[in-house]
C-alpha cells in the first residue's frame, strides 16, 4: 500500500539539478526529522501530535461505526492511529517529494491508519459473506420500461459471474461490490494486500463489461443515471 | 433481504469505464490531487484516472473524503 511512486506533474515543488525543493514549511518539518538527538525527538513527537490531530478527526467521522466502543477505547484506538502512521510516514520519508505540503502527505497515513482499524473493528467477528449464490440475487425487478430492455442485461450478468470469472474473483466481486464488505477487512482475511485485492476486483469487473459487449450489449448511458 | 436497486448493483459490479490507477497509486496520489481540488485548479487533468477510481473503490473514496475535509481545517 505504502509505496513509492512518481507524481505525474509538480505543482509545488520545483526540481534543480535533480534535487527537490520544497516549500518552506516543508522543508522545515524534513529537516528537522532528519536531524538527530533531541531536536530530532522534538520533531517526531510534533509529527505525531499531527498524525494524532488527523487520527481524531477520522474517528469522529466515523463515531457511528463504533457505538459499541467506550469513550476511553475511542481514544486509545486514536491514539494506536497516531503511532501506526508515526512509523509509517518516518518509514516513508524519502518517499515525499514535494507534490503537495508535507502535512497533507503525512495526514494521508493518519486518515488511512484510523479508517483501516474502525473498518476492521465493525467487522471484527463477523463472518465474511461469500456464498456463491449472493450473486444469483442480483435484482431482477426492475420497472415495467427499465424491464424489457435490461432484464436481458442483468441475465448476461449473472451468467457472465457464473461463467467467466475464476472461483477467486466470483469470491472478491461478491464480497466487495455485492455484500459491502471494506476492502481492508478482506484483506485481513484473504492475507492479502488492499491493491492486489483491487486488481481482483478490477479484473473481474473487465471480464464482465467485456462478456457483456461482446453480447451487444451497451452499459453506460444506463449506469451514468446513477451518478 | 432488502436489495439495492437494480442500477446502483450494475454500477458496483462493473466498476469505472475508463481507466483507472489502483489503490497504491491512489495513495500515493491523493495528497496532490486534494491539493489541487481545494486550490480550484483541474485535478483530473492533471492526475488521470484517480476519478475513476474514486467512483469504483469506496475505501479510496471515504479516505478522499476525509482529506479533503481535514486540510482546510489545518490552516
Amino acid at each position: 500500500m505504502l509505496t513509492a511512486r512518481a507524481s505525474v506533474s509538480t505543482v509545488n515543488t520545483a526540481t534543480v539539478c535533480g534535487s527537490t525543493v520544497f516549500d518552506p514549511e516543508s522543508r522545515a518539518w524534513i529537516d528537522s526529522l532528519r536531524t538527530s538527538g533531541s531536536a530530532r525527538e522534538a520533531a517526531v513527537e510534533r509529527l505525531r501530535q499531527l498524525l494524532l490531530r488527523a487520527a481524531r478527526f477520522e474517528l469522529s467521522r466515523r463515531r457511528g461505526q463504533l457505538a459499541s466502543l467506550r469513550e476511553p477505547d475511542v481514544v486509545d484506538l486514536a491514539e494506536q492511529a497516531a503511532d501506526d502512521a508515526c512509523v509509517a510516514v518516518l518509514a516513508h520519508l524519502d518517499d515525499f517529494r514535494g507534490a503537495s505540503r508535507f502535512t497533507t502527505w503525512a495526514y494521508k497515513f493518519a486518515l488511512l491508519e484510523a479508517a483501516t482499524k474502525v473498518r476492521r473493528l465493525s467487522w471484527r467477528g463477523r463472518e465474511i459473506p461469500l456464498e456463491p449464490e449472493d450473486w444469483e440475487l442480483i435484482p431482477g425487478d426492475l420497472s415495467p420500461s427499465e424491464d424489457a430492455e435490461h432484464s436481458e442485461l442483468l441475465n448476461a450478468l449473472r451468467e457472465a459471474i457464473a461463467s467467466g470469472l475464476t472461483p477467486h474473483q466470483r469470491d472478491v466481486l461478491v464480497a466487495l461490490a455485492l455484500n459491502d464488505v471494506p476492502i481492508d477487512v478482506l484483506a485481513e482475511r484473504l492475507s492479502t494486500t488492499r491493491g492486489a485485492l483491487y486488481k481482483t476486483l478490477h479484473d473481474a469487473r473487465r471480464k464482465l463489461r467485456r462478456h457483456l459487449q461482446e453480447q451487444g450489449l451497451v452499459l453506460d448511458s444506463w449506469l451514468e443515471e446513477t451518478n | 433481504m432488502q436489495r439495492p436497486e437494480p442500477r446502483q448493483t450494475l454500477a458496483r459490479l462493473l466498476g469505472p469505464a475508463g481507466p483507472e490507477v489502483g489503490c497504491d497509486e491512489c495513495f500515493d496520489l491523493i495528497d496532490r490531487y486534494v491539493e489541487l481540488q481545494l486550490a480550484g485548479q483541474d485535478a483530473d487533468s492533471a492526475i488521470p484516472g484517480l476519478r475513476a477510481h474514486l467512483a469504483g473503490c469506496p475505501a479510496c473514496a471515504e479516505e478522499h473524503q476525509s482529506l479533503l475535509a481535514l486540510v482546510p481545517t489545518a490552516h
